[in-house]
C-alpha cells in the first residue's frame, strides 16, 4: 500500500506547529498503524530528519499510551487503541490524517505526544481506597455481590488512555473520571470514602481545566474499553447524593 | 454547600436541569392553555383571565401570576448563566479543533448552544409581542389576548418566527430532557431507552401542540 | 570474543540473610530479628525507587506509608502503564478456598519444582506464605476480581496446576492488580510522601564508599539528566526480554537499569534463564514491532497440529484429517496439548524446522478449535474464549472459530536479573531488586500466575520490612551531594556516552542493530541452545557492537524528548548483556527449565538437568566491557523439595 500522511509536528510545547506530509511506501495490511509510523521514522531518520514522537509502550491494546487522533477520530476508526488498528483498515492511495489529542488540559508536549499528567491527579484526589499494606481483613471477610463485582470491574477496564477527552467536543475528562468513582463507590471496601471520593476527583478535574459534560456521547463512542456513557449518569448521582450529604453536615 | 454545587461543572449542570425542567413543566401547562384558543374567544380569554385571579381569595389579583413569573425568571437565569459559564468553559478546555473535521463530532453540543440562544431571543420578543405589547403588529389589547394571538399569526413573520422557535424547543428538549435525566442521576442502561422516549414524545407533542396555534390562524380555524 | 568465554570462577556467593530451621518459620524469624527505625526518624531517610509496576508501585506505596520519603522513578508518562499491566492470567495464591489440598506447601512445593529446581528454596517458601496476605491486601484497595454469585472470589486453575489457586479478573489481572498499587501509590504522592518523576529514565547508580547511594536519571522531556540522593535504591524495572527485539514485553521495557547497576558492582545471576511462551500470535513480517500474547488456557480445548508432509500450502480446511500431524499429542500421550510451556515451545520449533510450520514465512502451528466447537458446541467456546477469539481475529483479520488459529512461540519473561539475598538486597550494599529485575524465585522457568504474585511479594511484604532493617544497621551515612567527586564521574560518563551516541551520525537507525541482535539472540539463545551456537553469537555481537558505535545515526539532540537516543542508549546495554546471556548459557552445558541445551537431552529427547554439576545460581560480576566475567556460585540446597527428573511423555 501507498499511503499520504499528513501528520501534526510541533517541535516541543511552546512552538506553533502544523501538519507535515509524508509519503509511505510498501505498507502491508497486516501492520499495524504504529507500524506504519515505525517505518515512516526509520525513513526520516536515515534522511537526516526528525522521528515524529508519539507515545505508545504495550501495543496491545492495554497501558493507554497510544494516543492518536487519526482521521478526525480518536485512536481512528475501529473501535480499539490505535496500537490495535491495522492497515487492513485503510485503502491503498488514502490521504490520513495524524493529530494530537486535543484538550488543554493535555498540552502537546511534541508532534504527538501530550501530557496527560491531569488524569494522575484527578486520581491522586480521591481514585483509591485507603487500605494501608498490612492492615487488609481477610479476603472473605466482605462477600461482594457478583453484579456489583461485575459492574466494577467493568468501570475499573479504563485504561486511562485519554480518548474521551479528546473525543469530546468540551474536552471533558467526566468519562475518565466516572469511570474510577463507578468503580470504587460500587464496592463496600469503597463505601467509607464514598462521598470525598467524588466531591474531590470533580473538583480536580474542574480544577485541570477539562470542559463539562454536555453529553454528546463521542466520549463513550470513542473509549477503547467501551465503558459506557451511563457512568457518567452514575457519577453525577455520586456527586448528588455527596453534596447533599456534605451540605447536611 | 451551595458554594461546592455552584463552583463545580457537574453542580451547574444540576442547576441547568432542575431549571430546565421547571420551564419544561410550565412549557406543558402554556400549551394545554394555549389549545384553549381552538374553542372560540370566550373560553380562551376567560382562561386569560382565570390566569390573574388563581388563588383568590388566598391569593389578590395576579400574585400567583407574579409568583409564577418570578419563578420562571430566576429559572431562565439560572438556566442561561450556567449555560453561558459552561459554554466559556467547554470553548477554553478545547481551543484547538482538529485540523481533520467530522461534522457529527458536536451535534448535540451546538444544537443546544445554538437553540438556547435562538429561544432566548424568542422568548424576549414573545413578551414584548404577546405580554406588554410593545412590538404588536396589530393594535395590542389587554385582556384580548385572543385577538392579540390571531392578530400576531396573521403576519409572515409572526409565523415564521413562531415556528422556528416551536421547533428549537423540540430539538431543545429532545437533548435536554434526557440530560437532564442524566445530570440529575436518573438514567441508567434500563431506563435509557424509556427516558429517550420520553424526551422525544414530550418534544413531538410541544412542539405539535404549540405550533398547531399559528397553523390553526393560517388556515382560518382560528380567526 | 576468545578473552570473554575465558571466564574465571571467583570465591562462591551466598545468601546470609535467610535464618536456619524449618523453613515455614524463616520469613517470621527474619522479621523479628530485623532492625527497627523509630517512626519519627524515616521522615529523614530517602529511598529512590525505579519503576511503578507491580512491584515498584507497591514498594514505593508501602515505603511511604511506614514514614519513608520514596522518590520515585517510571519512564512511561504515568506509573500506570507499567508493563505489569499487559499480564492476562492471574494471581496465585494458597487460600485454599477450594478446598482441594492446597496449601503454602503445596504452592512452595509446585514452585520449587516448575522452577526446575533452580530456584532457592527459602525465597520461595516466603514468596508462598505471603501469597495468602497478597489477596487480603488487594480486595482492600477495591480491586474487582472475579466472584461467584454467593459473592465469593473464583478461582480457576492454571498452568497445568491440579489445584484452582488462581484469582483472576476476566483476562486483565495484571491491570487490575497494577491498578491497585497505581492507586495506593497515587495516595501517597497526594499526601506528599512520594515524589514522582514520570518520563524520566535512570541510566546510571551511583555507588559512594561501597553502598548504592543515589541514581542519575534524565528528564525525557527536557533531556536534563540530574543526579538524585537517597540512603537506599530499590530496582523494580522488570526484565530484559527485550533484549530478543520481538518479545512480549512493552516496547520500551529495557534493561539499562539493572545493567547499569550491574556494571557498578551488582552481580547478575542466570541471565540465559528466559522464558518462551507457546501461545504468540505469529510475526506477520519484517515490520512486526513486538509479539501478543494469548492466554496459555487456549490449550485446554485447542489441539495443536501441523501437516504431515513439508511445504504443505493448502488452507488448513483442505488438508484432511490423517495427513495432519496433532505432534503434542503423538509424542506426549497423556499430557497431549497440556505439556508445559518450555516443552510445548520447543515442540512447535522442532516441527517448524522440519519445514512443516504453517502461515507467513513457515513460522507457526495450528491450534484448532473444530473439536471443542462440534463437542461443545460454538456458544460454549465462545463464551470460555470468546475475548481471545477477538483479540485473534482484530490483530490477524482471521475467524479462528472458522479457521484454525496460527500460534508461535515467543520471549515472554526472564527468570534470570540481578542476584540478591533473603532480603532481595544485591550485592551492593543498600541497592534492592524486586519483581522481575531479581532472580529469585522461579529458577529456571516460571509458572503461570507467579510473576504477579512475585511483584506484589516483594513490593508490598519483603522490600519494605528489608530496606527497614538496611537502613537501621546503617544509621548514619555521609550526605552525598552532586558536586561528591563519584557523583561528578558517573554523571560526566553518562553525559558523554549520550553525547557520542549524539555525534557518529552514521547510517544505521537504533531498531536496525535491535532487530540484528534480536534475530541473532533468537538464533542462537532462544528456545535451544548449542555449544557451537552460543560460540558464532559471541563472536557476532562485539562485532555488532563495534559497528554499532561506528555507524549507529541517532538523529536530534539531547536536550529534547528525543525517542530514537532514548532507544539508542538502551541498545547500547542490550549488546552487552546479550553478551553475558550467551556466555551464561554457553557455560550451563545442562537443559534445565527455559534452557535448553541439545547436547543435554534424554535419549527420548527430553531435556536432560544435570544437578550434579549445576545445581547452583550463576551469578556473574562485571569486569569490563567484552572483558570476561568473574562468575560466582551460589549453591543451591534441597531440604524440603528434592530434585527429580521431569517427565511429561
Amino acid at each position: 500500500m501507498k499511503l499520504n500522511l499528513r501528520v501534526w509536528r510541533q517541535k516541543n510545547a511552546d512552538a506553533d506547529g502544523a501538519m507535515s506530509t509524508y509519503e509511505v511506501d510498501g505498507i502491508s495490511p497486516d501492520m499495524s498503524f504504529l507500524e506504519m509510523l515505525d517505518t515512516l521514522n526509520e525513513e526520516l531518520i536515515l534522511k537526516g530528519e526528525d522521528p515524529v514522537a508519539f507515545d505508545h509502550d504495550c501495543r496491545e491494546g492495554i497501558c493507554g499510551a497510544c494516543s492518536l487522533v487519526i482521521n478526525g477520530d480518536a485512536h481512528g476508526p475501529e473501535r480499539t487503541t490505535t496500537c490495535q488498528l491495522h492497515m487492513r483498515s485503510f485503502k491503498d492511495g488514502d490521504t490520513i490524517d495524524v493529530e494530537p489529542w486535543r484538550a488543554s488540559a493535555f498540552p502537546v508536549v511534541k508532534d504527538l505526544v501530550v501530557d496527560r499528567s491531569a488524569f494522575d491527579r484527578i486520581i491522586q484526589a480521591g481514585g483509591y481506597i485507603t487500605a494501608p499494606t498490612g492492615s487488609a481483613p481477610e479476603a472473605h471477610a466482605t462477600p461482594v455481590p457478583k453484579p456489583d463485582a461485575d459492574l466494577a470491574f467493568e468501570h475499573a477496564e479504563c485504561i486511562g488512555c485519554g480518548a474521551c477527552v479528546a473525543a469530546c467536543p468540551n474536552g471533558a475528562a467526566m468519562l475518565f473520571t466516572s469511570a474510577k468513582i463507578n468503580h470504587l463507590n460500587v464496592l463496600p471496601q469503597g463505601a467509607p470514602e464514598r462521598e470525598t471520593r467524588v466531591l474531590d476527583m470533580v473538583a480536580q478535574m474542574d480544577e485541570e481545566g477539562f470542559g463539562g459534560c454536555t453529553l454528546a456521547g463521542e466520549c463513550a463512542t470513542a473509549c477503547p474499553k467501551g465503558i459506557p456513557l451511563t457512568s457518567i449518569t452514575g457519577m453525577n448521582r455520586e456527586w448528588l447524593r455527596a453534596a447533599r450529604k456534605a451540605g447536611k453536615r | 454547600m451551595a458554594r461546592t454545587a455552584w463552583d463545580s461543572t457537574v453542580g451547574k449542570k444540576t442547576v441547568m436541569a432542575v431549571s430546565g425542567l421547571i420551564m419544561l413543566l410550565y412549557l406543558v401547562a402554556h400549551m394545554i392553555g394555549n389549545l384553549k384558543i381552538f374553542f372560540g374567544a370566550g373560553e380562551f380569554n376567560h382562561y386569560a383571565h382565570w390566569l390573574r385571579t388563581v388563588g383568590e381569595p388566598f391569593m389578590h389579583y395576579e400574585w400567583t401570576l407574579w409568583l409564577i413569573r418570578v419563578v420562571l425568571v430566576v429559572a431562565v437565569v439560572a438556566h442561561a448563566v450556567s449555560a453561558y459559564q459552561l459554554s466559556r468553559r467547554d470553548i477554553k478546555a478545547r481551543p484547538n479543533k482538529y485540523v481533520h473535521r467530522k461534522p457529527r463530532a458536536s451535534y448535540a453540543t451546538r444544537t443546544m448552544r445554538w437553540g438556547g440562544i435562538i429561544l432566548a431571543l424568542f422568548i424576549v420578543w414573545h413578551i414584548l409581542d404577546l405580554t406588554t405589547g410593545t412590538v404588536h403588529s396589530g393594535g395590542f389589547e389587554t385582556g384580548k389576548p385572543y385577538q392579540n394571538v390571531v392578530d400576531t399569526f396573521s403576519t409572515w413573520y409572526g409565523n415564521v418566527i413562531y415556528i422556528v422557535a416551536m421547533l428549537a424547543v423540540g430539538l431543545h428538549i429532545r437533548h435536554g430532557f434526557w440530560s437532564a435525566a442524566q445530570t440529575l442521576g436518573a438514567g441508567s442502561r434500563t431506563r435509557d431507552r424509556a427516558l429517550r422516549t420520553t424526551a422525544n414524545a414530550l418534544a413531538l407533542l410541544l412542539t405539535a401542540g404549540f405550533i398547531a396555534v399559528p397553523v390553526g390562524v393560517m388556515t382560518g380555524v382560528v380567526s | 570474543m576468545t578473552s570473554y568465554t575465558q571466564y574465571t570462577t571467583g570465591e562462591p556467593v551466598a545468601d546470609t540473610k535467610a535464618p536456619a530451621g524449618p523453613v515455614h518459620e524463616r520469613w517470621d524469624k527474619r522479621r523479628f530479628e530485623a532492625k527497627l527505625v523509630n517512626p519519627a526518624n524515616r521522615r529523614g531517610k530517602t529511598v529512590i525507587v525505579v519503576g511503578t509496576g507491580l512491584a515498584g508501585g507497591s514498594a514505593g506505596a508501602t515505603l511511604a506509608e511506614q514514614g519513608y520519603r520514596v522518590v520515585q522513578f517510571c519512564y512511561q508518562d504515568s506509573p500506570r502503564r507499567a508493563h505489569s499491566i499487559a499480564a492476562q492470567g492471574g494471581i496465585n495464591a494458597a487460600k485454599n478456598y477450594r478446598n482441594d489440598g492446597d496449601s503454602i506447601h503445596r504452592l512452595f512445593y509446585d514452585t520449587v519444582k516448575g522452577g526446575d529446581f533452580r530456584s532457592r528454596e527459602s525465597n520461595v517458601h516466603r514468596l508462598a506464605q505471603i501469597s495468602v496476605e497478597i489477596i487480603d491486601q488487594c480486595v482492600a484497595q477495591g480491586v474487582p476480581f472475579a466472584r461467584e454469585y454467593g459473592g465469593l472470589l473464583d478461582t480457576r486453575s492454571f498452568g497445568g496446576v491440579q489445584v484452582s489457586r488462581t484469582f483472576y479478573a476476566r483476562g486483565q489481572t495484571g491491570q487490575q492488580l497494577l491498578l491497585g498499587a497505581y492507586q495506593a501509590l497515587s495516595r501517597q504522592i497526594a499526601a506528599g510522601n512520594v515524589e514522582m518523576h514520570p518520563r524520566t529514565e535512570m541510566l546510571d547508580l551511583i555507588v559512594v564508599d561501597g553502598r548504592a547511594r543515589g541514581i542519575v536519571a534524565r528528564d525525557l522531556i527536557t533531556g536534563r539528566i540530574d543526579t538524585y540522593f537517597a540512603d537506599a535504591v530499590v530496582l523494580a524495572t522488570g526484565g530484559y526480554g527485550n533484549v530478543f527485539y520481538l518479545s512480549t514485553n512493552a516496547m520500551n521495557s529495557n534493561a539499562t537499569a539493572v545493567w547499569r547497576a550491574h556494571r557498578r558492582g551488582a552481580y547478575f545471576a542466570n541471565p540465559c534463564f528466559t522464558q518462551i511462551h507457546p501461545t504468540c500470535i505469529p510475526r506477520t513480517g519484517d515490520h512486526q514491532s513486538k509479539l501478543t500474547l494469548m492466554s496459555e488456557s487456549l490449550r485446554n480445548d485447542g489441539r495443536i497440529w501441523v501437516p504431515k508432509a513439508k511445504g504443505d500450502t493448502r488452507p488448513p480446511a483442505q488438508i484432511p484429517e490423517d495427513e495432519r500431524d496433532y505432534y503434542l499429542e503423538r509424542v506426549y500421550p497423556s499430557f497431549g496439548n497440556l505439556v508445559p510451556r518450555d516443552i510445548a515451545s520447543r515442540a512447535a520449533k522442532n516441527v517448524c524446522d522440519e519445514g512443516r510450520g504453517v502461515g507467513p514465512g513457515g513460522q507457526g502451528v495450528y491450534l484448532d478449535f473444530a473439536d471443542a466447537i462440534r463437542r461443545m458446541g460454538r456458544k460454549a467456546v465462545e463464551a470460555k474464549y470468546g475475548n481471545l477469539f477477538d483479540m485473534y481475529q482484530r490483530i490477524t483479520d482471521e475467524d479462528p472459530y472458522e479457521v484454525p488459529m496460527r500460534i508461535y512461540p515467543a520471549v515472554h519473561y526472564t527468570m534470570g536479573g540481578l542476584w540478591v539475598d533473603y532480603d532481595l538486597q544485591t550485592t551492593v550494599p543498600g541497592l534492592f531488586a524486586i519483581g522481575e529485575a531479581n532472580f529469585s524465585d522461579h529458577g529456571a522457568n516460571r509458572l503461570g500466575a507467579s510473576a504477579l504474585m512475585q511483584g506484589l511479594a516483594d513490593g508490598y511484604f519483603v522490600v519494605p520490612a528489608t530496606v527497614n532493617d538496611y537502613l537501621a544497621r546503617n544509621p548514619h551515612q555521609d550526605e552525598v551531594t552532586s558536586d561528591h567527586p563519584v557523583v561528578q564521574e558517573v554523571l560526566a560518563e553518562t553525559q558523554d556516552r549520550i553525547n557520542l551516541l549524539l555525534s557518529v551520525d552514521g547510517d544505521r537507525t537504533p531498531d536496525s542493530f535491535h532487530r540484528e541482535v534480536g534475530e541473532l539472540m533468537w538464533e542462537f539463545c532462544g528456545m535451544a541452545r548449542t555449544d557451537s551456537g552460543l560460540r558464532k553469537a559471541l563472536e557476532r555481537i562485539p562485532q555488532i557492537r563495534e559497528e554499532f558505535w561506528r555507524r549507529i545515526k541517532v538523529p536530534g539532540t539531547g536536550e529534547e524528548l528525543n525517542q530514537s537516543l532514548e532507544k539508542a542508549n538502551r541498545i547500547v546495554d542490550y549488546l552487552e548483556l546479550a553478551e553475558l546471556m550467551c556466555l551464561d548459557a554457553l557455560h550451563r552445558a545442562e537443559s534445565c527449565g527455559g534452557h535448553f541445551r541439545e547436547e543435554s537431552q534424554t535419549p527420548d529427547g527430553e531435556a536432560a538437568r544435570q544437578d550434579d554439576a549445576f545445581s547452583y545460581a550463576a551469578a556473574w560480576e562485571f569486569t569490563g566491557t567484552g572483558e570476561a566475567p568473574v562468575l560466582h556460585k551460589e549453591d543451591l540446597v534441597f531440604e524440603y523439595v528434592h530434585p527429580t527428573q521431569r517427565s511429561y511423555a
